[in-house]
């Protein structure tokens, strides 16, 4: 025998007792891991920007378009590398709950080559840009719609009202895991040519511009420079990198992602109160057995390793179970969340960080509830230890 | 005339209670010799655990010197007094104070863990420890599939795997039926007789203090 046997052993003195603890730790794990996850998820957008891309915008607000003219404009500054353009179109495929991706309306010609995290195969790009309604779209989101390249679908504006009929010419798939493939692209120029007849005081506008820089250590100087071009003029522009501008969306729903860091915390004080009481009684039931450990001779490292083994074992049977849980639960949620999920995390995944950050809580609270109990037994005095059996 | 094994000088223990001194053990002196066999035995109260968990250095006297065997324990730090008690002495409880988790074997080893024995030497000192006391066949049994007897029996064997030089009872037969009771008594007559070991037992049964070569009363702390 060992004294590691001895850990084991106590451990499963009261195997209900155990059990429970070690699936409360397990579900509070999984569900901090799960938290993380959504966090991680919410950010995923920032993670994938890239250091090279301003976006200009309205400066009044997002809604109120930029003519298509600045377009030369922004291509002459100084350290613009190429331009691009968008155009938000918010669309309703069969209906409001289908809905929930992006759609936007962009420039065939050059869209592409400023978002290169979107891998395209060549063959696919031509036909996209030869035909006035091709569409390209996300891996992801033809999964869910099971979208084959060649298929018409049929789309009804909001923004922009009518139906509206495109061909899937392309699916491209993303560089990383991050990149946001729930994407729905369309040409410009298919959108603009329709409002000319319908709305001409709405034609020769765009959402916004992206800029490539030529050397992202510019980024800040350029997008000044922008900014300055257009001051005065009848729609004044606010650029700003694209993390700076996907921050400044996130930013909207701050207050949530604080809560949610809030309820995960709390979720680790709840383990650690489940694991404490778990230990201080295990402790208090013992406090004779530690006496007579001590009058054999053993000393405080030996209860210390004890103790504290046995609540690290409790713990990381506990974090063990919860990791290996959180993928289950991950998928469930993503399966709840339905067709909502693609649109506000492009990417859901359990980080390997997330598991580290969730085994080393575990680690934490296994040691922080043996605080009490392994003071209490090391300071105890053998014949007060002794005195509480008879 | 050799050293004894025990000696007290001028020993008291006292206790206190916001800040009231209770005193249990008044200048207490005695000189035990090595291959003694005592008895102690006194009314309820009158300091006779107090005094066995003096001897063995597991609580600490509030004055005098107690050196047992060749130590003066006051001198000891607390951890070289734990070092010192897992090598000289054995302590047997009233209450057998083995641990429920732990099979016999295992319980008779756990002394053992504190030498650097090898791990079968372990368990063949443990075996041999537990043969002695008669529980071959009981080595794989936990304390609740033992009977009292069995289980103070293990205790025993627990007390001298470690062949130490003093073996402390306190109340041995305190909890145990009279059959068991003389069975653990003989064990200790024999451990005496053959094994040379130096026994010092309270007891408030008189026929277990029989067995001893000496008895001595302790009265409110003092020898009567
Ligand atoms: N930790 C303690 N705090 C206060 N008083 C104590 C403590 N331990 C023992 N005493 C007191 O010391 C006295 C002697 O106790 P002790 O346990 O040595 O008696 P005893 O002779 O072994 O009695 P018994 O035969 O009942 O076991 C008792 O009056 C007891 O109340
Ligand atoms: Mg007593």
């Amino acid at each position: 025998m060992e004294l590691f046997r001895l850990i084991f052993k106590n451990a499963l003195r009261h195997p209900l007792r155990s059990v429970l603890t070690v699936l409360g730790i397990a579900i509070a794990i999984s569900a901090f891991g799960l938290i993380r996850t959504v966090i991680g998820a919410w950010y995923s957008g920032v993670e994938a920007s890239a250091p090279n891309r301003l976006i200009t915008r309205n400066a009044v607000s997002l809604g109120f378009p930029l003519p298509i003219s600045y377009r030369e404009a922004i291509r002459g500054i100084p350290g613009v590398a190429d331009v691009s353009y968008a155009n938000w179109f918010g669309g309703i495929y069969i209906d409001e709950k289908h809905s929930q991706f992006p759609q936007f309306a962009v420039d065939p010609a050059t869209w592409f080559e400023l978002y290169p995290e979107f891998h395209l195969p060549p063959e696919q790009e031509t036909a996209f840009k030869q035909q006035r309604n091709a569409a390209v779209v996300g891996r992801k989101l033809a999964e869910r719609f099971n979208w084959k390249v060649g298929d018409t679908i049929q789309m009804r504006g909001m923004i922009f009202p009518g139906n509206w009929e495109f061909v899937i010419r392309g699916i491209y798939t993303g560089a990383q895991k991050s990149t946001d493939e729930t994407q729905f692209h369309f040409h410009y120029q298919y959108l603009d040519e329709k409002l000319r007849q319908t709305e001409p005081w709405r034609a020769g506008n765009v959402g916004w511009y992206v800029v490539k820089v030529q050397d992202p250590k510019q980024a800040a100087e350029v997008a000044d420079e922008i900014d300055r071009r257009f001051k005065n003029s009848l729609a004044e522009t606010l650029t700003e990198t694209e993390k700076a501008f996907i921050l400044g969306f996130i930013s909207m729903s701050e207050t949530i992602l604080v809560a949610l860091r809030i309820i995960s915390m709390v979720i680790i004080g709840v383990i650690l109160l489940v694991l404490s009481n778990t230990m201080a009684m295990t402790a208090r039931e013992r406090l004779s057995e530690y006496a007579v450990l001590k009058t054999l001779g053993f000393g405080a490292r030996h209860l210390v390793f004890l103790i504290v083994g046995e609540s690290l074992l409790i713990a990381l049977a506990g974090g063990v179970l919860g990791i290996l849980i959180t993928y289950p639960a991950a998928h469930g949620f993503e399966r709840a969340m339905g067709d909502a999920m693609g649109a506000i995390f492009p990417a859901f995944d359990v980080a390997p960080v997330t598991q580290l950050i969730c085994g080393l809580m575990a680690v934490g609270v296994g040691l922080a509830a043996s605080l009490f109990p392994t003071w209490r037994a090391v300071q105890v005095r053998i014949v007060d230890g002794l005195r509480r059996v008879g | 005339m050799a050293d004894p094994l025990i000696e007290l000088v001028d020993v008291s223990k006292s206790y206190y209670r916001d800040s009231l001194e209770i005193p249990v053990l008044q200048n207490i002196s005695m000189t035990v010799p090595e291959g003694e066999f005592l008895a102690l035995m006194g009314p309820s109260g009158s300091g006779k655990t107090t005094l066995l968990n003096l001897i063995a250095g597991i609580d600490r006297p509030t004055r005098g010197i107690l050196r047992v065997a060749g130590t003066e324990l006051g001198r000891l730090s607390e951890s070289e007094l734990a070092r010192w008690r897992s090598r000289t002495i054995g302590f047997i409880f009233q209450f057998y104070n083995l641990l429920p988790v732990l099979t016999a074997l295992e319980n008779v080893e756990l002394p053992l863990l504190l030498t650097p024995l090898s791990k079968k030497d372990r368990r063949e000192h443990a075996a041999v420890a537990l043969e002695l006391v008669g529980l071959a066949d009981r080595v794989d049994h936990y304390p609740k599939q033992l009977s009292g007897g069995q289980e103070q029996r293990v205790a025993i064997a627990r007390a001298i795997v470690t062949d130490p030089t003093l073996l402390l009872a306190d109340e041995p037969t305190g909890d145990l039926d009279r059959t068991s009771a003389e069975e653990i008594m003989n064990l200790l007559g024999r451990l005496n007789a053959e094994f040379r070991k130096t026994i010092l037992i309270v007891t408030h049964d008189p026929r277990a203090a029989e067995r001893a070569r000496k008895v001595i009363h302790l009265d409110k702390g003092a020898f009567a």
